[in-house]
Parts: C-alpha cells; structure tokens; sequence
C-alpha cells in the first residue's frame, strides 16, 4: 500500500491561460427584517479555463452562496449587492432572464448538492436528457436520445441505460448521469458543489478519475465546492479557502499543501487525522464558526486563532480592529492574516 | 460479571425490494455471519462503504432490529432472546447508541436538560432531587461549559457539535457500558469532528468503556480505534489491531478502500479501480463476493465462500489468495 502513500507531489499546474471567471469584489446578502447575514463579502476570484479550483470551508461560510452567485440562482432574500461576476469580461449581474436562461447550462452548468436526487424520479434517464437539450436548442429527440447515449459512456454508464429510471440506478451511478447532464452543452465551466460528499470513497475516487480524464478531454473548467481539503489538495489545480464569506487563502494546491500560512488552513489541516505516519493527538480548531448576522471585529477568525494572544501588543490591535486583506506572501500565493503580513 | 459484548454469528436477511409476484422471495444478506468482540476500554472500528451492513450491526445490538440468527451475549444472557421488560431494560441502559444525526436525534420543542433528564428518571440512575446536579456534570464531561447555560438551552440554539456532544452526554446518563456510535461525526463540520473524536478517546480511558465506532472514514478510525473490522457486502472480510490492518492489509478490499482515500501526496494518479460492480449480498451464491471486483481472483474464488482465517497473528481475512486455509493449502 504504501506505494500509494509515497508518491511524489503533483506537479504544478500548466502555464495560465485566460481568465474565465473573475469575481470582483463580490458582495451577497440575505435580508430579512430584523437580521441582515453578509454571505459573501468582497470576495475576489478567478477561474481560469481548463483549470479546477477548489473552494473549501465549512458549512456557512459562504462557499455554496458564491456558487449559486455565478450562476446567478439566488434566490430571494439573497441578492448580489455589489461587484462584479465577469464571464469572459462581460458582467452577468443584471442580465435579463431571457440572456441568463442561454447563458446557464450552456456557458456555465453545475452539479448540486445531493445531486443524486435532482433526477426527476417518473421520467426515464434519457427523456430528461431530451428535456434540458431541447430547452437550450433544437435538436429531434432521436438525436438527443442518441447523443445522452454517448454522454453516458462517457462517464462509464452503459448506454441502454438512458430507458432506465433513476431508482434503477445506484447512487453512484446518478450522480454520474448528473455530471454527463452538466457536460452535455459542452459548457466552459461546471461548477461543483459537494459532488460526491454523499458516496463512499471507492465511487468517490472513481468519480473524480472520471471528472479529471473528461476534463482533459473537452478543456472545460472547474469550480469545485467542498469541505473535504484533504480531497481538494489532491485534485484541484489552486485551492480557495473560505472563512465567514471571506476568502482567507489562496494559493496553487500543491503550494498551499506545502506551506499553509493562515491559521484556519493550518487548523483546517490539522483537522484531518493522518492514515500513516506517527498518531498524534489533534485538537481541530476550537470554538465554532461565527454567526454572520454579527460577525467578529478586525480579523473574522481572530477569537478562534492560537495567535491572537488578546494582550495589548499592537498585533492584538490589528486582529481585533483592522479587517485583514488578501495580499501576496509568496508567488500566486495570496492571504488574508496579520500575523503572516507583520512577521518578515 | 463481564461487561464484554459477545457477538457470534450475527446474520440479518430483509426482504428485497421491488419483489415481482409470483418471482420468489428474493433475500439481501445485510448481515451475514459476523462474529466480534467489544472489551471494555476498547475502541472497535467498524468500516466499509455504504450498504455494507455496518449499520445494520449496530442496529442489531441497539435492538432496534431483529437478527435473523445469530447470538449477542451480554452479561451471560443473550440479548436476541429474552423478553423480560426488565431484562430489556437493563440490555438497553448498559448498551446506548449515538446516531448520525445531531440535527434529527433531538426534540426540537424540548430543552437540552430535558433530553438528559429523561433517563435519569426512567432508568432511575439518581434519586429525584440530584437530578439536576447530574445533568450538569454530564454536560461538564462531554465539554459543554459553562453546563448552567447550556442547559436551558433548545436544540437549534447550539450548533451541530454541541448538539452531537448533548446526544453522547444523554448516552452516558445512564451509566452504559458499551457505546454504539453511528457515524457521529460525518455530518459535522471538519475543524468540530475531532473534538468528538477526543471525547471517544477520553470516555474509553476514564470510563473504561466499550465503543463500536461504525465509519466509513479510516483515517478518523486510525486515530481513536484499537481493533478494526472490515465489512463488505454484510461480511467480515478482515479483522485485526487497527495499525495492522491499515499498514499491512491482508484483503483485497482493504487495500482498495486505503487506495480511494484522498491524500495530497498522490494527485489523481493511482491505479485504474475496477469499476464492475456485483451486488452481491442479493440471494448470494458460494463464491467470495468480492471475486467480480478483485485483481487477485483465482479459480477457487468463484466456487467457495472463503471462511475467515487467521494469517498473522491476531488479523484474519476472509480470502483464498491472502488468508487461504490451511486445508486448501495442501489440497
């Protein structure tokens, strides 16, 4: 086994190509009377194409409302306050339903959360692949039957599964008709969110080796949503990660692997026990995410960070009163922490 | 007498699903013939992917089910047999069970010290008036301080940690000897889970307790359990201490699941897995129903069922090629 544990590090992604997605400065809000939760704020990122970028963090931090942003599927009360979420430099906030409705799928498709159930359960596999391709362009149902065949194979599902109902299926194998349904209109970018939490790991690696080689194949890029880091150090290409809507981190994967500079990643990593090597006792990360109606002061994680003393040297100033900015602290390597910003 | 839960043959059929008329009655073999031991002060892994039986082991020793054969002793009686209430009383105070979900284990409407006074009451662990006292010392152990404001407390006012700390606090209440824990911390957030997972490593060694740990995470098995069991399509196909298991696995499956998990170190460039499947725990057939998935399969494989057999010492396995029987051997 341990041929699999000691291999070397992944390379470092390819030479970047143009940007896909830029979120610039991006603000969500869910407003309802009497509380007011800033999901999302100021949030800066881009995707490149062909790229997978991972986006980690835990629940409530704002990672899956970032996503349904770029695909603007807020829904109310949740909406876009400010920024911009540019796709190939044009800015989809305030596009109209009809231009959003040829852009979805077709430029941008996603994966949900337990997309397993997303299937509708009393239409065969291959009418609802019929269904979203005849909503976005004209095609006879013979062809869209016959072209959901081939998506099919694609993720290694047999064919005449496309007279199948989704109750036939594993859970395995429907979220594989998910991911063939995102690929279908050949979009630029599929975005990810939690796709395979919900599957053991044996599916759950099969599941990636399948997104890795199709992506590879068409070139289209990923946004990858998920609380498992340990699984987006190994895939993604550059690793976002997300603390109280924030982005504290972010930096090439096998970079960000090697040397995590925020506390919170550093917390994060030490969150997940390894499988060899020495067992020590770990301690996670103590308290628990901040309630963002009310979020903290200055630094967002500072009442949860081993190096926020509370004393009264200046650093303690600047953790509990200056919010801190994403700035470079090494090459494409970008954090948000006062600490790493004053210790040369 | 001993506080050891003795598990021996432990078999559970349902029904398949989707049954046509006149079709015979089609049987899964959730759990079938699986045989282990929980000692005091140990922490026993249970691990396998879903639909592997792993919960329907503990459901069965919860007595939320009935095992179709098979015998768990406890206390010199078996727990599958009798009905007396207050034999079933004592099974079920002694023996507690940890669910999944934190969000669904507790009374929305009722206070936290509601959820924890309520087997103190009816299994009559402390006279009337040191009921509260109790409460608040069982909130102190599991962590959740200051105890005086938590336990006023509703449910949906403490977060999902907390919440699965209350569910561990009220499993305790009782005075338990052996702990089921069904995946708790699979629903929780990364940075909580080994927080819980300390707990299970603190209530072991204070409390001398026996855990089942049913997970489908090995690396969170690694760091609180001393034996593991590997279940597969409702079998026991390796067993053994749980750093032997997982650095020198004897099953083929073993090494699968190790391979499957995430790690940094390896990018996405591992063996091509076999993506065949074999739902084998339907009306299975002789044969090691692993064969259809196995790289090492060999003729025998799809004739006999291998039995589970000690190749190292204190790690069994139930395969042909890696654990093969002595008798097979010289055959």
């Amino acid at each position: 086994m341990t041929d699999v544990l000691d291999r070397p590090m992944r390379d470092a992604p390819a030479v970047q190509t143009e940007t896909l997605v830029e979120l610039r400065q991006l603000v969500v809000d869910y407003a309802v009377p009497g509380r007011h939760v800033r999901a999302v704020d100021h949030v800066d990122l881009a995707i490149h194409s062909g790229e997978i970028v991972g986006l980690a963090g835990e629940s409530g931090c704002g990672k899956t409302t970032t996503g349904n942003a770029i695909l603007q599927i807020l829904r109310e009360p949740a909406q876009v306050t400010s920024g911009q979420i540019l796709f190939q430099g044009r800015d989809l906030v305030g596009l109209n339903r009809e231009q959003l409705r040829r852009f979805r799928w077709r430029n941008v498709s996603m994966v949900f959360q337990s997309a397993m159930n997303a299937l509708n359960p009393v239409m065969r596999v291959g009418d609802q692949f019929v269904d979203m391709m005849q909503a976005h362009e004209r095609i006879s149902k013979r062809r869209a039957l016959a072209q959901a065949g081939e998506l099919l194979e694609m993720v290694g599902i047999d064919r005449a599964r496309t007279r199948s109902y989704p109750h036939e299926l594993s859970g395995g194998m429907r979220q594989r008709v998910i991911i063939a349904m995102a690929l279908a209109l050949e979009p630029e970018l599929v975005i990810m969110d939690e796709p395979t939490t919900a599957l053991d790991v044996v599916v759950q690696r099969e599941i990636l080796q399948q997104i890795d080689a199709l992506k590879r194949e068409f070139g289209f890029a990923v946004l990858f949503i998920t609380h498992d880091l340990s699984l987006l150090l190994e895939f993604a290409d550059r690793v976002a990660i997300m603390y109280a809507g924030e982005i504290v981190e972010s930096a090439p994967a096998a970079e960000l692997y090697r040397a995590p500079k925020h506390p919170y990643t550093i917390g994060l990593m030490g969150s997940f026990p390894p499988l060899t090597g020495p067992i020590r006792r770990m301690t996670g990360i103590p308290g628990s995410p901040p309630d963002l109606s009310d979020p903290p002061t200055g630094c967002r994680f500072h009442l949860r960070c081993p190096h926020c003393l509370g004393d009264d040297s200046a650093l303690t100033a600047l953790q509990v009163g200056v919010r801190p900015v994403l700035k470079p602290a090494a090459r494409e390597h970008l954090v948000a922490c006062h600490l790493v910003e004053h210790t040369p | 007498m001993s506080s050891t839960l003795e598990v021996e043959g432990l078999t559970k059929h349902f029904a398949a699903g989707g049954a046509r008329l006149f079709a015979g009655r089609s049987k899964v073999h959730a759990v079938d013939d699986v045989s282990f031991t929980l000692r005091p002060g140990t922490i026993t892994a249970l691990v396998g992917e879903s639909g592997s039986g792993k919960s329907t082991v503990a459901r069965i020793l919860a007595r939320l089910y009935e095992p179709t054969a098979g015998t768990v002793v406890f206390e010199g009686l078996d727990a599958t047999r009798w009905a007396r209430r207050k034999a079933i009383l004592r099974y079920r105070s002694q023996v507690q069970m940890i669910f999944q979900d934190p969000f669904g284990s507790l009374n929305p409407v009722k206070t936290i010290a509601h959820h924890l006074e309520r087997p103190l009451r009816i299994h009559r662990v402390v006279p009337r008036d040191r009921v509260d006292e109790r409460v608040h010392e069982l909130l102190e152990t599991v962590g959740l301080v200051p105890a005086k404001a938590i336990a006023p407390k509703y449910p949906h006012e403490l977060s999902g940690g907390q919440r699965q700390r209350v569910a561990i606090a009220r499993a305790l209440a009782v005075e338990p000897r052996v702990i089921l824990a069904d995946e708790p911390t699979s629903m929780l957030d990364v940075s909580i889970r080994i927080g819980i997972l300390n707990l299970m490593l603190k209530l072991k060694e204070d409390r001398d307790l026996a855990f089942l740990y049913v997970t489908h995470d090995l690396a969170s098995a690694r760091y609180v359990a001393d034996e593991m069991l590997v279940m597969y399509a409702g079998q026991i196909v390796e067993r053994g201490p749980t750093e032997e298991v997982l650095q020198n696995p004897l099953h083929p499956y073993t090494r699968l699941l190790l391979s499957a998990v995430p790690d940094p170190r390896a990018g996405l460039r591992f063996e091509a897995l076999s993506v065949r499947r074999s739902h084998s725990a339907v009306d299975p057939v002789a044969g090691c129903r692993f064969v259809a998935r196995c790289p090492l399969a060999i003729g025998v494989c799809s004739d006999r069922t291998p039995e589970l057999v000690e190749a190292r010492p204190a790690q069994a396995a139930r395969c042909h090629v890696t654990a093969p029987a002595p008798e097979l051997l010289h055959a």
